[in-house]
């Protein structure tokens, strides 16, 4: 969550830095509500193609994972995963979608290099599930924004076009995503700016990532994400003339591209133009969207009912199985949280990003820490750290139990939370439990009362000036007086027993 | 039925085929007697008939909507075990211009503009 929200700031910022000179005036600007839908595409997360039993792997050498299914060859009959078809509706469960009881796949009729069969199956008129919602979170306030329907169909091949001795004349194909099962998920047009766009799309990573049902890894292509945008004045009740951006492959893409293409259709309003409904490409590297090529784009698809595949049934059955493996959504968890360990609703925020985080808060609760004192530990020290060296808190050294040994540690005053943090740190670079660390660090705090009055005896004995001013009623020394009781027993002795001994010893004369 | 010379058109550019005069002609005679044999469905009162897009469907009017009698879904799904193939090769070596060597690619004319 902290990593994604920094790349967002990055993105405005480049954003900012981006800006041509002849960027509008804000004050225009604003006379503008920007109108935004978003398509993403999810792979789901299963062990085998849409349609036939290649493995869905990412990363094997190329074409390893190909069969006449999905290299389109002739006779070849596609088979639906069960497992993609379960991914899919136990997706369009946590969005409240409407799960069709009969959907039909549909074959979307187009020409490329990388489409073997010559069209794509998907869904058309009677997709798998429709009029679902999700809600956002943003400016601290919650919005719920639409999904019109959510469907699957099977992804692309690969066509690498650089990188060949011989890539200006040719393009390489890998089947290996070709017939990777997706969704598509199409929201209804309730996003109003860049801003929100990105918490929608935070929101339904969450929840696909909590129930399990796409890794939503951007870099390997399992999370994508087009926008349709346009503009109009405030008040005006009908939409303008859109666009549908198309690459918008990371967060940062998406928030950067969406202001580009928000400023771009004002401009041309502004200065008398129309808007030309169109495909434009996010070109990264020059910083704005730009036309695609005409050609690329006109396609009458020629959609018909894919002859080859029956309609799907969600049955009553199958929803029941689905349901029963559903695990507590992000709000409910953020909720629970909130009502259960008296946490609050910020720190519920930070703590139920992931479902790893959630569940380990809730082990190192189990293991005996105080729930307010595991949020404080969990969010400084651990969170601070596994941002720093990018891990994930799967891979943490420290294990709930652990952090709840320290936090015991802590709060039994066996060590001070200097001490605390500094375990803490050591920890995380080797695993170690902390008693170990407490006892070969000398982080064992001075409990012992007849030693610390022994230091505190001492102290006063050197220090006859500051005595004496204390006991001719200067407070302010006092604390001078601690601070060299601590220095003395390098900062490991009980600042409470220290306290009570020192103010004994020195009224006691 | 009527055929014009640009639906012909239309249709073979969406195929990416390109016609000769004489081939416009004759494939527009063709499809126009296609479509007026198809034409004769009209004829019949399908007011209460449920649109069918799988003719396998038709069994499934009326039976249990959740299962089928041996307990099993009544659609035909696969589980979800990989199972490899194992013919790259062969297709890589018979494909019209594959790279039958390790890593094994399909080479295609580069993507342009039609
Ligand atoms: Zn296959």
């Amino acid at each position: 969550m902290a990593v994604e929200a920094g790349c967002y700031n990055f993105g405005l910022a480049m954003a900012r830095a981006t800006q041509e000179a002849s960027s509008i005036p804000p004050e225009v600007l604003a006379r503008y509500e920007p109108v935004i839908g978003l398509e993403t595409h999810v792979q789901l997360k299963t062990a085998t193609k849409i349609f036939c039993a290649c493995s869905a792997r990412f990363g094997d050498p190329p074409n390893r994972n190909t069969c006449p299914v999905c290299l389109g060859l002739p006779g070849a009959l596609p088979v639906l995963n069960r497992r993609a078809l379960e991914l899919a509706v136990k997706a369009a469960l946590a969005l409240h979608c409407t799960v069709e009881e009969r959907s039909r796949f549909a074959r979307k009729n187009y020409f490329y290099p990388d489409l073997p069969k010559g069209y794509q199956i998907s869904m058309y008129e009677l997709p798998l599930a429709t009029r679902g919602w999700l809600e956002i979170e943003h400016d601290g306030k919650t919005k719920r924004i639409g999904i019109t329907r959510l469907h699957l169909e099977d992804d692309a091949a690969k066509g690498m076009h650089e990188g060949f001795p011989d890539s200006d004349r040719n393009t390489y194909i890998d089947f290996n995503r070709g017939g990777v099962p997706l969704i598509e998920i199409v929201s209804e047009p309730d996003i109003r700016s860049p801003e929100e766009a990105h918490a929608y799309l935070t929101a339904l990573k969450q929840i696909l990532l909590y129930t399990e049902v796409s890794d939503c890894n951007m870099e390997e292509g399992s999370l994508r994400c087009d926008a349709n945008v346009s503009v109009r004045r405030h008040g005006e009740q009908n939409f303008g003339t859109k666009t549908e951006v198309k690459n918008l492959n990371s967060f940062r893409y998406l928030v950067h591209a969406l202001e580009y293409e928000i400023e771009r259709q004002v401009q041309t309003l502004e200065s008398g133009g129309t808007i030309a409904q169109e495909t434009r490409l996010w070109n990264v590297a020059a910083g704005r969207t730009e036309p695609m090529r005409s050609k690329e784009y006109a396609h009458d698809y020629r959609y018909f009912p894919e002859p080859d595949l029956l309609p799907v049934h969600a049955t009553k059955a199958m929803l029941a199985r689905v349901r029963a493996e559903m695990p507590e959504l992000p709000a409910a968890r953020r909720a629970r949280f909130v009502r259960d360990y008296g946490i609050t609703p910020y720190d519920a925020g930070v703590l139920t990003a992931t479902r790893e985080l959630a569940d380990y808060f809730e082990q190192t609760v189990r293991a005996g820490a105080a729930a307010k004192t595991a949020s404080n530990w969990i969010q400084t020290e651990l969170l601070r750290r596994l941002n720093a060296s990018g891990e994930e808190i799967a891979a943490s050294r420290i294990r709930p139990e652990a952090l709840a040994e320290l936090i015991a540690l802590v709060e039994r005053g066996e060590v001070t939370a200097a001490s605390g943090k500094a375990i803490f740190a050591k920890m995380f670079e080797t695993g170690k439990p902390a008693g170990r660390i407490a006892a070969e660090d000398g982080h064992r705090q001075i409990q012992d009362a007849g030693e610390i009055e022994r230091a505190c005896r001492e102290v006063i004995k050197k220090n006859p000036d500051q005595t004496a001013k204390y006991r001719a009623g200067n407070e302010g020394v006092f604390k001078f007086l601690v601070g060299q009781v601590m220095r003395a027993t390098r900062g490991q002795a009980n600042p409470q027993v220290v306290n009570e001994a020192l103010r004994r010893l020195l009224a006691a004369k | 039925m009527k055929i014009t010379r640009e639906d012909v058109l239309r249709v073979a550019e969406l195929a990416n085929l390109e016609l000769t005069e004489s081939e416009l002609s004759t494939y527009g005679a063709q499809l126009a007697s296609i479509l007026s044999y198809c034409e004769k469905l009209n004829e019949l009162d399908t007011k209460n008939v449920e649109p069918l897009a799988q003719i396998l469907e038709s069994g499934a009017a009326g039976a249990d909507k959740d299962q089928a009698p041996d307990g099993g879904e009544r659609q035909h799904l696969r589980n979800d075990a990989p199972r490899d193939a194992g013919i790259i090769r062969e297709v890589v070596r018979r494909a019209p211009d594959g790279l039958d060597a390790e890593p094994a690619y399909f080479r295609v004319p580069k993507v342009i503009d039609r």
